[in-house]
Protein backbone atom coordinates (compact mmCIF):
# COMPACT_ATOMS: atom_id res chain seq x y z
CA UNK A 1 0.00 0.00 0.00
CA UNK A 2 1.32 3.40 -0.93
CA UNK A 3 0.75 7.15 -1.18
CA UNK A 4 2.39 10.05 -3.01
CA UNK A 5 4.65 11.93 -0.61
CA UNK A 6 7.67 14.24 -0.41
CA UNK A 7 10.88 12.46 0.45
CA UNK A 8 13.17 14.52 2.71
CA UNK A 9 16.96 14.46 3.01
CA UNK A 10 16.81 12.72 6.40
CA UNK A 11 14.83 9.82 4.87
CA UNK A 12 11.44 10.77 6.30
CA UNK A 13 8.42 11.40 4.09
CA UNK A 14 6.04 14.35 4.15
CA UNK A 15 2.39 14.46 3.11
CA UNK A 16 2.68 18.24 2.67
CA UNK A 17 5.35 20.63 1.46
CA UNK A 18 4.87 23.54 3.84
CA UNK A 19 7.11 26.51 4.35
CA UNK A 20 6.84 27.21 8.07
CA UNK A 21 7.47 30.42 9.97
CA UNK A 22 7.94 29.76 13.68
CA UNK A 23 7.61 32.52 16.24
CA UNK A 24 9.72 31.57 19.26
CA UNK A 25 8.10 34.07 21.62
CA UNK A 26 4.87 36.01 21.93
CA UNK A 27 6.82 39.23 21.26
CA UNK A 28 7.77 37.99 17.77
CA UNK A 29 4.27 36.86 16.73
CA UNK A 30 3.42 39.92 14.62
CA UNK A 31 6.62 39.78 12.57
CA UNK A 32 6.05 36.05 12.00
CA UNK A 33 2.53 36.85 10.76
CA UNK A 34 3.72 39.76 8.59
CA UNK A 35 6.29 37.58 6.88
CA UNK A 36 3.96 34.60 6.42
CA UNK A 37 1.09 36.69 5.06
CA UNK A 38 3.24 38.24 2.35
CA UNK A 39 4.85 35.14 0.90
CA UNK A 40 2.84 32.51 -0.96
CA UNK A 41 2.41 29.08 0.59
CA UNK A 42 3.73 29.92 4.06
CA UNK A 43 2.05 28.69 7.25
CA UNK A 44 3.02 30.08 10.63
CA UNK A 45 2.82 29.21 14.30
CA UNK A 46 2.21 31.92 16.87
CA UNK A 47 1.45 31.43 20.58
CA UNK A 48 1.52 33.24 23.94
CA UNK A 49 4.66 31.33 25.03
CA UNK A 50 8.44 31.57 24.69
CA UNK A 51 9.66 33.35 27.82
CA UNK A 52 9.95 32.59 31.53
CA UNK A 53 9.76 28.81 31.11
CA UNK A 54 11.62 26.65 33.60
CA UNK A 55 12.96 23.10 33.34
CA UNK A 56 10.42 20.64 31.99
CA UNK A 57 8.10 23.45 30.91
CA UNK A 58 10.90 24.97 28.80
CA UNK A 59 11.42 21.59 27.14
CA UNK A 60 7.71 21.27 26.30
CA UNK A 61 7.71 24.60 24.45
CA UNK A 62 11.14 24.07 22.88
CA UNK A 63 10.27 20.54 21.69
CA UNK A 64 7.00 21.75 20.16
CA UNK A 65 8.77 24.40 18.06
CA UNK A 66 11.63 22.09 17.08
CA UNK A 67 9.25 19.17 16.43
CA UNK A 68 7.14 21.28 14.09
CA UNK A 69 10.24 22.42 12.21
CA UNK A 70 11.50 18.86 11.91
CA UNK A 71 8.15 17.33 10.89
CA UNK A 72 8.58 15.95 7.34
CA UNK A 73 5.48 17.92 6.22
CA UNK A 74 7.71 21.01 6.49
CA UNK A 75 10.03 21.60 3.52
CA UNK A 76 11.89 24.56 5.04
CA UNK A 77 11.54 26.82 8.05
CA UNK A 78 12.17 30.38 9.18
CA UNK A 79 12.47 30.95 12.93
CA UNK A 80 11.59 34.44 14.16
CA UNK A 81 12.66 35.56 17.63
CA UNK A 82 12.87 38.83 19.51
CA UNK A 83 16.43 38.29 20.76
CA UNK A 84 16.29 38.28 24.56
CA UNK A 85 13.72 35.51 25.11
CA UNK A 86 14.14 32.30 27.06
CA UNK A 87 13.56 30.11 23.96
CA UNK A 88 16.28 31.46 21.60
CA UNK A 89 15.62 31.42 17.85
CA UNK A 90 19.17 30.25 17.08
CA UNK A 91 18.82 27.22 19.37
CA UNK A 92 15.49 26.27 17.76
CA UNK A 93 16.94 26.68 14.25
CA UNK A 94 20.07 24.65 15.11
CA UNK A 95 17.95 21.75 16.37
CA UNK A 96 15.70 21.83 13.28
CA UNK A 97 18.80 21.88 11.05
CA UNK A 98 19.68 18.39 12.35
CA UNK A 99 16.86 17.09 10.12
CA UNK A 100 18.99 18.37 7.19
CA UNK A 101 16.27 20.70 5.89
CA UNK A 102 16.87 24.37 5.01
CA UNK A 103 16.26 26.53 8.09
CA UNK A 104 17.20 30.10 8.96
CA UNK A 105 16.48 32.45 11.85
CA UNK A 106 16.20 36.17 12.53
CA UNK A 107 15.96 38.21 15.71
CA UNK A 108 13.95 41.45 15.67
CA UNK A 109 16.46 43.16 17.99
CA UNK A 110 19.37 42.26 15.67
CA UNK A 111 17.54 43.37 12.52
CA UNK A 112 16.56 46.72 14.02
CA UNK A 113 12.77 46.64 14.45
CA UNK A 114 9.61 45.28 12.90
CA UNK A 115 9.98 46.72 9.40
CA UNK A 116 13.57 45.59 8.87
CA UNK A 117 12.87 42.17 10.41
CA UNK A 118 9.80 41.72 8.20
CA UNK A 119 11.82 42.66 5.11
CA UNK A 120 14.68 40.31 6.05
CA UNK A 121 12.24 37.49 6.84
CA UNK A 122 10.52 37.91 3.47
CA UNK A 123 13.86 37.86 1.65
CA UNK A 124 14.78 34.59 3.36
CA UNK A 125 11.39 33.02 2.61
CA UNK A 126 11.61 34.09 -1.02
CA UNK A 127 14.74 31.96 -1.39
CA UNK A 128 13.37 29.05 0.65
CA UNK A 129 10.13 29.11 -1.34
CA UNK A 130 11.91 28.81 -4.69
CA UNK A 131 13.88 25.87 -3.38
CA UNK A 132 10.89 24.12 -1.75
CA UNK A 133 8.63 24.54 -4.77
CA UNK A 134 10.90 22.23 -6.75
CA UNK A 135 10.16 19.23 -4.52
CA UNK A 136 7.94 16.68 -6.26
CA UNK A 137 5.70 13.96 -4.86
CA UNK A 138 6.88 10.41 -5.36
CA UNK A 139 5.52 6.97 -4.54
CA UNK A 140 6.05 6.19 -0.86
CA UNK A 141 5.17 3.15 1.20
CA UNK A 142 2.44 3.31 3.84
CA UNK A 143 5.07 2.08 6.32
CA UNK A 144 6.55 5.62 6.19
CA UNK A 145 3.42 7.11 7.75
CA UNK A 146 2.97 8.11 11.38
CA UNK A 147 -0.77 8.39 12.00
CA UNK A 148 -1.93 10.36 15.05
CA UNK A 149 -5.30 9.49 16.62
CA UNK A 150 -7.43 12.10 18.34
CA UNK A 151 -11.07 12.36 19.37
CA UNK A 152 -13.11 15.15 20.88
CA UNK A 153 -16.67 16.37 21.24
CA UNK A 154 -17.67 12.72 21.60
CA UNK A 155 -21.22 11.38 21.72
CA UNK A 156 -22.82 7.91 21.79
CA UNK A 157 -21.84 7.28 18.15
CA UNK A 158 -18.11 7.77 18.91
CA UNK A 159 -17.64 4.49 20.82
CA UNK A 160 -20.20 2.69 18.66
CA UNK A 161 -18.91 3.39 15.17
CA UNK A 162 -16.39 6.22 14.62
CA UNK A 163 -13.67 4.97 17.00
CA UNK A 164 -14.00 1.23 16.15
CA UNK A 165 -13.92 2.10 12.42
CA UNK A 166 -10.73 4.14 12.89
CA UNK A 167 -9.38 1.14 14.85
CA UNK A 168 -9.82 -1.01 11.74
CA UNK A 169 -7.81 1.53 9.69
CA UNK A 170 -5.15 1.85 12.43
CA UNK A 171 -4.65 -1.93 12.47
CA UNK A 172 -4.27 -1.96 8.68
CA UNK A 173 -1.58 0.75 8.87
CA UNK A 174 0.32 -1.19 11.56
CA UNK A 175 0.02 -4.39 9.49
CA UNK A 176 1.44 -2.46 6.50
CA UNK A 177 4.49 -1.61 8.63
CA UNK A 178 3.41 1.92 9.59
CA UNK A 179 3.22 3.73 12.92
CA UNK A 180 0.21 4.85 14.96
CA UNK A 181 0.17 7.07 18.08
CA UNK A 182 -2.65 7.02 20.66
CA UNK A 183 -2.61 10.06 23.00
CA UNK A 184 -5.22 11.12 25.66
CA UNK A 185 -3.74 9.25 28.65
CA UNK A 186 -6.44 10.47 31.07
CA UNK A 187 -8.94 8.51 29.01
CA UNK A 188 -7.08 5.24 29.54
CA UNK A 189 -8.27 5.20 33.18
CA UNK A 190 -10.42 2.09 33.60
CA UNK A 191 -8.69 0.21 30.81
CA UNK A 192 -5.03 0.62 31.79
CA UNK A 193 -4.84 -3.08 32.73
CA UNK A 194 -6.09 -3.96 29.23
CA UNK A 195 -3.52 -1.67 27.58
CA UNK A 196 -0.79 -3.09 29.86
CA UNK A 197 -1.71 -6.61 28.71
CA UNK A 198 -0.96 -5.56 25.12
CA UNK A 199 2.43 -3.98 25.92
CA UNK A 200 5.40 -5.80 24.41
CA UNK A 201 7.72 -5.32 27.40
CA UNK A 202 7.74 -4.81 31.16
CA UNK A 203 9.07 -1.25 30.87
CA UNK A 204 5.99 -0.22 28.90
CA UNK A 205 3.68 -1.97 31.38
CA UNK A 206 5.25 0.03 34.23
CA UNK A 207 4.99 3.28 32.27
CA UNK A 208 1.30 2.70 31.51
CA UNK A 209 0.43 2.18 35.20
CA UNK A 210 2.67 5.06 36.33
CA UNK A 211 1.09 7.45 33.81
CA UNK A 212 -2.49 6.59 34.77
CA UNK A 213 -1.63 6.63 38.51
CA UNK A 214 -0.19 10.13 38.09
CA UNK A 215 -3.59 11.48 36.96
CA UNK A 216 -5.60 9.43 39.48
CA UNK A 217 -3.38 10.73 42.35
CA UNK A 218 -3.67 14.35 41.16
CA UNK A 219 -7.45 14.16 41.33
CA UNK A 220 -7.39 12.10 44.57
CA UNK A 221 -5.42 14.96 46.15
CA UNK A 222 -8.54 17.07 45.62
CA UNK A 223 -10.58 14.46 47.50
CA UNK A 224 -12.23 13.02 44.38
CA UNK A 225 -11.87 9.49 43.06
CA UNK A 226 -12.79 9.82 39.38
CA UNK A 227 -12.73 6.06 38.97
CA UNK A 228 -15.66 5.57 41.37
CA UNK A 229 -17.99 7.83 39.38
CA UNK A 230 -17.71 5.90 36.09
CA UNK A 231 -19.74 5.01 34.11
CA UNK A 232 -22.19 7.81 34.88
CA UNK A 233 -25.95 7.12 35.22
CA UNK A 234 -26.35 8.65 31.74
CA UNK A 235 -23.74 6.24 30.34
CA UNK A 236 -25.55 3.29 31.95
CA UNK A 237 -28.90 4.41 30.50
CA UNK A 238 -27.15 4.58 27.12
CA UNK A 239 -25.98 0.97 27.42
CA UNK A 240 -22.45 1.32 28.86
CA UNK A 241 -22.12 -1.31 31.59
CA UNK A 242 -18.63 -0.85 33.10
CA UNK A 243 -15.77 1.67 33.26
CA UNK A 244 -13.73 -0.75 31.12
CA UNK A 245 -16.33 -0.57 28.36
CA UNK A 246 -16.46 3.23 28.51
CA UNK A 247 -12.68 3.64 28.27
CA UNK A 248 -12.47 1.05 25.49
CA UNK A 249 -14.98 3.10 23.51
CA UNK A 250 -12.22 5.68 23.24
CA UNK A 251 -9.06 3.60 22.95
CA UNK A 252 -10.55 1.14 20.45
CA UNK A 253 -9.59 3.72 17.80
CA UNK A 254 -6.05 2.35 18.15
CA UNK A 255 -7.22 -1.10 17.04
CA UNK A 256 -5.83 -4.30 18.51
CA UNK A 257 -2.11 -4.10 17.73
CA UNK A 258 0.57 -4.80 20.35
CA UNK A 259 1.81 -1.66 22.15
CA UNK A 260 5.47 -0.97 21.39
CA UNK A 261 6.03 1.76 23.97
CA UNK A 262 4.74 4.82 25.78
CA UNK A 263 6.03 8.16 24.51
CA UNK A 264 6.41 11.40 26.40
CA UNK A 265 4.43 14.34 25.01
CA UNK A 266 6.01 15.38 21.66
CA UNK A 267 8.41 12.39 21.66
CA UNK A 268 9.13 10.83 18.27
CA UNK A 269 8.36 7.09 18.13
CA UNK A 270 11.68 5.18 18.10
CA UNK A 271 10.24 2.41 15.87
CA UNK A 272 7.22 1.21 13.93
CA UNK A 273 3.89 -0.06 15.21
CA UNK A 274 1.44 1.24 17.81
CA UNK A 275 2.67 3.68 20.49
CA UNK A 276 0.89 5.44 23.34
CA UNK A 277 1.59 9.10 24.16
CA UNK A 278 1.14 10.74 27.57
CA UNK A 279 -1.11 13.75 26.98
CA UNK A 280 -4.20 14.63 29.01
CA UNK A 281 -6.79 14.76 26.24
CA UNK A 282 -7.18 18.40 25.24
CA UNK A 283 -7.85 18.47 21.51
CA UNK A 284 -5.43 21.12 20.26
CA UNK A 285 -2.65 20.24 22.72
CA UNK A 286 -3.04 16.65 21.61
CA UNK A 287 -2.85 17.46 17.88
CA UNK A 288 0.17 19.70 18.55
CA UNK A 289 1.93 16.91 20.47
CA UNK A 290 1.23 14.43 17.67
CA UNK A 291 2.56 16.78 14.96
CA UNK A 292 5.64 17.63 17.08
CA UNK A 293 6.28 13.87 17.39
CA UNK A 294 6.41 13.63 13.59
CA UNK A 295 2.84 12.59 12.67
CA UNK A 296 2.30 13.53 9.03
CA UNK A 297 -1.44 12.86 9.23
CA UNK A 298 -4.06 12.82 12.00
CA UNK A 299 -7.57 11.37 12.26
CA UNK A 300 -10.03 13.11 14.57
CA UNK A 301 -13.25 11.32 15.54
CA UNK A 302 -16.09 13.46 16.82
CA UNK A 303 -19.78 13.16 17.59
CA UNK A 304 -20.68 16.83 18.05
CA UNK A 305 -18.31 18.26 15.42
CA UNK A 306 -15.31 20.60 15.70
CA UNK A 307 -13.41 22.86 13.29
CA UNK A 308 -9.85 22.45 14.67
CA UNK A 309 -6.83 21.56 12.57
CA UNK A 310 -3.05 21.86 12.64
CA UNK A 311 -0.69 24.32 10.90
CA UNK A 312 1.29 21.45 9.36
CA UNK A 313 -0.56 18.11 9.58
CA UNK A 314 -3.77 17.36 7.71
CA UNK A 315 -6.51 16.45 10.22
CA UNK A 316 -9.26 14.15 8.87
CA UNK A 317 -12.55 14.59 10.78
CA UNK A 318 -14.69 11.48 11.09
CA UNK A 319 -18.15 11.26 12.63
CA UNK A 320 -20.68 8.49 13.19
CA UNK A 321 -23.44 11.04 13.75
CA UNK A 322 -25.25 11.74 10.49
CA UNK A 323 -27.08 14.79 11.88
CA UNK A 324 -23.75 16.35 12.87
CA UNK A 325 -22.34 15.59 9.42
CA UNK A 326 -25.32 17.33 7.81
CA UNK A 327 -25.18 20.28 10.20
CA UNK A 328 -21.38 20.81 10.26
CA UNK A 329 -20.38 19.40 6.90
CA UNK A 330 -17.90 22.23 6.38
CA UNK A 331 -15.83 20.88 9.30
CA UNK A 332 -16.14 17.13 8.68
CA UNK A 333 -14.56 14.85 6.10
CA UNK A 334 -16.00 11.36 6.57
CA UNK A 335 -19.45 10.15 7.63
CA UNK A 336 -19.39 6.59 8.99
CA UNK A 337 -23.05 6.68 10.07
CA UNK A 338 -24.00 4.20 7.27
CA UNK A 339 -22.85 1.57 9.81
CA UNK A 340 -25.67 2.69 12.12
CA UNK A 341 -28.16 2.40 9.28
CA UNK A 342 -27.00 -1.15 8.57
CA UNK A 343 -25.68 -0.08 5.15
CA UNK A 344 -22.00 -0.65 5.85
CA UNK A 345 -19.94 -2.85 8.20
CA UNK A 346 -17.29 -1.50 10.57
CA UNK A 347 -14.71 -3.27 8.42
CA UNK A 348 -15.96 -1.45 5.28
CA UNK A 349 -15.95 1.90 7.11
CA UNK A 350 -12.40 1.24 8.30
CA UNK A 351 -11.31 0.47 4.74
CA UNK A 352 -12.95 3.71 3.56
CA UNK A 353 -11.04 5.65 6.26
CA UNK A 354 -7.74 4.03 5.23
CA UNK A 355 -8.39 4.99 1.60
CA UNK A 356 -9.07 8.61 2.64
CA UNK A 357 -5.84 8.61 4.69
CA UNK A 358 -3.94 7.54 1.54
CA UNK A 359 -5.68 10.14 -0.64
CA UNK A 360 -5.16 12.96 1.89
CA UNK A 361 -1.54 11.86 2.42
CA UNK A 362 -1.15 12.20 -1.37
CA UNK A 363 -2.39 15.81 -1.41
CA UNK A 364 -6.19 16.03 -1.10
CA UNK A 365 -6.96 18.83 1.33
CA UNK A 366 -9.06 18.27 4.44
CA UNK A 367 -11.86 20.64 5.45
CA UNK A 368 -9.68 21.98 8.29
CA UNK A 369 -6.93 22.83 5.77
CA UNK A 370 -9.30 24.43 3.27
CA UNK A 371 -10.82 26.62 6.00
CA UNK A 372 -7.35 27.49 7.39
CA UNK A 373 -7.80 25.88 10.80
CA UNK A 374 -4.22 26.02 12.06
CA UNK A 375 -4.54 25.78 15.85
CA UNK A 376 -1.44 25.38 18.00
CA UNK A 377 -1.31 24.87 21.78
CA UNK A 378 1.31 23.25 24.01
CA UNK A 379 0.53 20.99 26.98
CA UNK A 380 2.45 22.87 29.66
CA UNK A 381 4.41 21.10 32.38
CA UNK A 382 3.52 23.78 34.89
CA UNK A 383 1.87 27.06 34.20
CA UNK A 384 2.80 29.22 37.17
CA UNK A 385 5.87 29.86 39.25
CA UNK A 386 5.03 29.09 42.85
CA UNK B 1 -23.55 -8.80 5.44
CA UNK B 2 -24.89 -5.83 7.37
CA UNK B 3 -26.88 -6.08 10.56
CA UNK B 4 -28.76 -4.14 13.22
CA UNK B 5 -26.19 -5.36 15.73
CA UNK B 6 -22.47 -4.69 15.75
CA UNK B 7 -19.76 -7.03 16.95
CA UNK B 8 -16.86 -4.72 17.79
CA UNK B 9 -13.85 -7.01 17.94
CA UNK B 10 -12.33 -10.47 17.79
CA UNK B 11 -13.64 -12.99 20.37
CA UNK B 12 -16.53 -10.72 21.40
CA UNK B 13 -19.41 -12.57 23.08
CA UNK B 14 -21.76 -9.57 22.98
CA UNK B 15 -23.26 -7.54 20.13
CA UNK B 16 -24.37 -3.90 20.40
CA UNK B 17 -27.68 -2.99 18.77
CA UNK B 18 -27.94 0.10 16.57
CA UNK B 19 -31.71 0.43 16.92
CA UNK B 20 -34.25 -0.64 19.56
CA UNK B 21 -34.92 -4.38 19.16
CA UNK B 22 -38.15 -5.98 20.44
CA UNK B 23 -38.24 -9.34 22.31
CA UNK B 24 -38.36 -12.38 20.01
CA UNK B 25 -36.74 -10.56 17.06
CA UNK B 26 -34.20 -12.59 15.10
CA UNK B 27 -31.09 -10.46 14.60
CA UNK B 28 -28.37 -11.50 12.14
CA UNK B 29 -24.96 -11.29 13.82
CA UNK B 30 -21.59 -11.80 12.16
CA UNK B 31 -19.03 -13.38 14.46
CA UNK B 32 -15.60 -14.13 12.96
CA UNK B 33 -16.93 -14.04 9.41
CA UNK B 34 -19.92 -16.33 10.07
CA UNK B 35 -23.39 -14.83 10.09
CA UNK B 36 -26.26 -16.42 11.98
CA UNK B 37 -29.55 -15.30 13.46
CA UNK B 38 -29.90 -14.80 17.19
CA UNK B 39 -33.34 -14.45 18.78
CA UNK B 40 -33.20 -11.74 21.46
CA UNK B 41 -34.99 -12.55 24.71
CA UNK B 42 -35.76 -9.05 26.02
CA UNK B 43 -36.23 -5.59 24.56
CA UNK B 44 -32.72 -4.26 23.80
CA UNK B 45 -32.57 -0.46 23.54
CA UNK B 46 -30.24 1.35 21.10
CA UNK B 47 -26.63 1.17 22.28
CA UNK B 48 -27.26 -1.79 24.62
CA UNK B 49 -25.85 -5.31 24.27
CA UNK B 50 -27.06 -8.89 24.01
CA UNK B 51 -25.09 -12.14 24.34
CA UNK B 52 -24.11 -13.85 21.07
CA UNK B 53 -23.25 -17.05 22.94
CA UNK B 54 -23.97 -18.59 26.34
CA UNK B 55 -21.92 -16.96 29.10
CA UNK B 56 -21.52 -18.87 32.39
CA UNK B 57 -21.43 -17.20 35.79
CA UNK B 58 -17.94 -15.79 36.38
CA UNK B 59 -17.03 -15.88 32.67
CA UNK B 60 -15.46 -12.93 30.88
CA UNK B 61 -17.75 -10.59 28.97
CA UNK B 62 -15.84 -9.46 25.87
CA UNK B 63 -16.45 -6.37 23.73
CA UNK B 64 -13.93 -4.51 21.51
CA UNK B 65 -11.93 -7.76 21.81
CA UNK B 66 -11.26 -6.98 25.50
CA UNK B 67 -12.73 -7.97 28.86
CA UNK B 68 -15.31 -5.38 29.92
CA UNK B 69 -16.43 -7.34 33.03
CA UNK B 70 -17.47 -10.70 34.48
CA UNK B 71 -20.91 -12.34 34.37
CA UNK B 72 -22.54 -12.31 37.84
CA UNK B 73 -25.07 -14.95 36.74
CA UNK B 74 -25.50 -17.32 33.78
CA UNK B 75 -26.40 -15.41 30.59
CA UNK B 76 -28.23 -17.15 27.75
CA UNK B 77 -27.64 -16.41 24.06
CA UNK B 78 -29.87 -13.48 23.07
CA UNK B 79 -30.17 -12.16 26.63
CA UNK B 80 -29.71 -8.48 27.53
CA UNK B 81 -26.18 -8.00 28.92
CA UNK B 82 -25.91 -5.05 31.27
CA UNK B 83 -25.45 -3.96 34.91
CA UNK B 84 -27.96 -6.59 36.13
CA UNK B 85 -25.71 -9.49 35.07
CA UNK B 86 -22.20 -8.02 34.62
CA UNK B 87 -19.74 -6.49 37.08
CA UNK B 88 -16.62 -4.49 36.39
CA UNK B 89 -13.36 -6.20 37.37
CA UNK B 90 -11.79 -2.76 37.65
CA UNK B 91 -14.45 -1.35 39.98
CA UNK B 92 -14.40 -4.49 42.14
CA UNK B 93 -10.64 -4.16 42.61
CA UNK B 94 -11.13 -0.46 43.33
CA UNK B 95 -13.54 -1.22 46.19
CA UNK B 96 -11.00 -3.72 47.51
CA UNK B 97 -8.23 -1.11 47.29
CA UNK B 98 -10.34 1.41 49.25
CA UNK B 99 -11.14 -1.15 51.97
CA UNK B 100 -7.41 -1.90 52.31
CA UNK B 101 -6.63 1.81 52.54
CA UNK B 102 -9.12 2.17 55.39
Amino acid sequence: MSFQGFRRDDGTVGTRNHLLTISTVVCANQVAVNVANNVEGVVHITHPLGCGHLGADFMRVFSALVGFGRNPNVAAALVVGLGCENVPAKLVADEIAKSKKPVQYINIQDEGGTLKATKRGMEILLGLSEEASEFEREKCDLSELILGLECGGSDATSGLVANPAVGVAADMIVRAGGTVILPESTEWIGAEHLLAKRAINEETVKKIYATVDKYISKVLSLGIDIRGTQPTPGNIAGGITTIEEKSLGNICKAGHSPIQGLLEYEEKPPGKGLYLMDEPGLDVESITGLAAAGSQIITFTTGLGTPVGSPIAPVIKITGNHRTFEKMGDNLDIDVSPVLEGKETLQQSGERILKEIQVVASGKMTKAEILKNREFAVYRAYQYMV
Amino acid sequence: MVSKALVMGPNDNVATVIEDVEPGTSVPVTVEGKTRNIKVKQRIPFGHKFAVSKISKGDKVIKYGEVIGLATQPIEEGEHVHVQNVESVYSKELVQERRERK
